[in-house]
């Protein structure tokens, strides 16, 4: 549920922090130096990621062997953070992230989860009917395409790489990161050349 | 137990969450379900262990390949479930 | 009697079948779910909380809390449960 938290809310999470700082637990320095890293993490990161595979080999065999190597490569810090997997989209299987267990996301290269991720809908609808909810997103499939819905229940972190569209022969890599968004990343739609 | 890519493994058709206070990552909707190994992902710590303030023995983890339409009886055929699994939750099939 | 064998184990759950999936719903994180988050990270590197802990002290809430509360009320929640459970903060520094 999205929203803003309840007075008893704030007041446990004040109360819950000062006692951390009490016991030299934290420091409100260390939590706002945790809030900034977390905030460097956005789509974009995994845009350059995705864009650096399509036309550089190397780098993709590299991101969908070992995807924290990958995102180390591109100025990631990855230490202390899941292991990123990644799931190469074809032109007959395209693959959708889900966590139906809870709300895994591949934080470090993604950024905060939007919300409909963490949605009961969400969780419960896309491993059952995908085609459905990717309806819901606007993506219709082209014949043919298979899709591989991945529950993200342990310990990886779930990444697409989409397949790269027609129409973007050519072009350069920041070029290609623009055009490579989000939801892409999660697979509920397709990026375009547009 | 090493299991192969292109493995036959079957889930446990086991249900312990609903006799004691359970932490598992094993969907319900995978239970008793017949699928293909993809690969070996790693060794990680017990989920069910850490969960409870134990130490977690390493544990082997699967990526798994579900048929998804016969999961569900309903679905487009070929389309597939691919989910992280541990390897005291396979067996061979 | 319900379709899913704990209300956190939604796959394929009937009780949402006909919920429409919003993908215009994507409020940006508040100052208090990046103060939360935050929180979890550096008791998570302090070696005081796993993954596994949170997940199960969510899994946990009463049900209405669970279908309730926001994302990160729950992980606080979860985290104030854990801290408590493990004697490095008291219902007292909490109350």
């Amino acid at each position: 549920m999205a929203g803003q938290p309840t007075p008893e809310s704030l007041d446990l999470l004040e109360k819950l922090v000062a006692a951390l700082i009490r016991r030299g637990i934290t420091s409100e320095a260390a939590i706002a130096a945790k809030i900034a890293s977390t905030d460097r993490a956005s789509p974009e990161t995994g845009a350059r990621m995705v864009a650096r595979a399509w036309v550089d080999p190397a780098y993709r065999a590299l991101l969908l062997r070992d995807g924290s190597a990958a995102a180390e490569a591109m100025g990631v810090t990855m230490a202390g953070q899941p292991p990123l997997g990644v799931l190469e989209d074809t032109e007959a299987l395209h693959h959708l992230v889900v966590c139906t267990l809870c709300s895994c996301y591949p934080r470090a290269v993604i950024g905060y989860p939007p919300h409909w991720y963490k949605s009961a809908a969400y969780r419960a609808r896309a491993v059952r009917e995908p085609r459905a909810v990717l309806a819901e997103f606007g993506t219709v499939l082209p014949a043919g395409m298979q899709v591989r819905v991945v529950d993200s229940t342990a310990d990886f972190r779930w990444m697409v790489l989409p397949a790269r569209p027609a129409g973007t022969e050519g072009w350069d890599e920041a070029r290609l990161a623009a055009i490579v968004q989000r939801d892409h990343l999660v697979g509920v739609s397709l990026p375009h050349a547009a | 137990m090493t299991l192969e890519p292109g493995a036959k493994v079957r889930v446990r058709d086991a249900w312990p969450e609903r006799h004691a206070p359970m932490h598992i990552r094993t969907p319900h909707y995978l239970r008793g379900r017949q699928g293909v190994v993809a690969r070996h992902l790693g060794t990680f710590a017990n989920p069910e262990a850490i969960a409870f303030g134990r130490v977690g023995e390493p544990r082997d983890l699967y990526h798994v390949v579900f048929d998804q339409p016969s999961v569900w009886g309903e679905g487009a055929a070929g389309d597939t479930l691919m989910v992280e699994l541990f390897e005291h939750w396979l067996e061979e099939a | 009697m319900t379709d899913v064998p704990l209300q956190h184990d939604l796959g394929g759950s009937q009780r949402f079948r006909c919920t429409a999936v919003e993908p215009d719903d994507d409020a940006p994180p508040t100052g208090f779910d990046k103060r939360v988050d935050a929180v979890r990270s550096v008791l998570r590197e302090a070696g005081l909380f796993t993954v596994d802990e949170m997940r199960l002290n969510i899994e946990r809430l009463h049900e209405t809390d669970y279908f309730g509360l926001t994302y990160y009320e729950k992980w606080l929640r979860s985290i104030a449960a854990v801290m408590v459970a493990k004697g490095v903060v008291t219902w007292e520094d909490l109350s």
